[in-house]
């Protein structure tokens, strides 16, 4: 079943807009599904001490990250009724307004959905290794911390 | 004996390195070792700094041959 398969949760570069269109269309014929839903994150170009941020150069210590990923995804599929769920995270570099992350998780109805979509956003950003430097206008950098 | 080392994002940076193989004390500790790693390279905020042994977020343990620990710095995925 879906669950059961290992997932691989980074791309390189960013997430294509197509690849969320596609990934919506692809569930048409899942028809015991009632809801969506669908978290974006997107790079901020961020002013820091009067420059702006124009990219974020993902990095992460991947090994850790694919099992780390695997156990949030378990957890999830046992805390809430899912019919299933689509992860993907960018490596490498990201300019502004560009996608990094890509959340989808689907269900019959919605609040389940939609739980279970804030649980993966937020358990991504405290527990996956994943590194971001934020790269300014300049070609000088800082490094990303989650809040 | 011989420990495997791995330093992320500004770490590395800091570090000037990715990787490396350390001989270690048996007997070491993880915690040990990142107040070694982070005198050596003078890596700011060591608080900030979390350690894996083997993919696992633990400090506390006493490391053997050929373990690998990285050093983590604050995660900033999404």
């Amino acid at each position: 079943m879906d669950k059961k398969k290992p997932k691989k949760i980074f791309v390189q570069g960013a997430i294509a807009p197509e690849k969320i269109a596609q990934s919506i269309a692809n569930h048409q014929s899942k028809t015991n599904i009632g809801a969506h839903s669908i978290f974006l994150g997107q790079i901020r170009a961020d002013e820091v001490n009067g420059k702006t941020v124009s990219a974020i150069d993902y990095s992460a210590y991947e090994e850790m990250a694919e099992s780390v990923f695997h156990e949030i995804r378990e957890t999830a599929f046992s805390k809430f009724n899912i019919t299933c769920a689509h992860i993907y995270h960018s490596l490498g570099k990201v300019k502004k307004g560009e996608l990094c992350l890509f959340v989808f998780t689907s269900s019959a109805h919605r609040k389940i959905a939609i739980e279970a979509c804030n649980y993966f956003v937020e358990e991504i950003k405290s527990k996956v290794p994943i590194f971001g430097k934020e790269i300014f206008e300049d070609e000088t950098h800082q490094w990303k911390t989650n809040k | 004996m011989k420990v495997n080392i791995k330093y992320f994002g500004m770490i590395a940076e800091t570090a000037n390195r990715s990787e490396e193989v350390l001989e270690v004390a048996p007997g070491l500790s993880a915690k040990e070792l990142k107040d070694q790693q982070i005198r050596k390279y003078q890596i700011s905020d060591p608080d900030a700094v979390q350690l894996a042994v083997n993919q696992n977020l633990n400090s506390e343990v006493e490391l053997k041959e050929g373990d690998e620990v990285a050093f983590l710095p604050p995660f900033a995925g999404g």
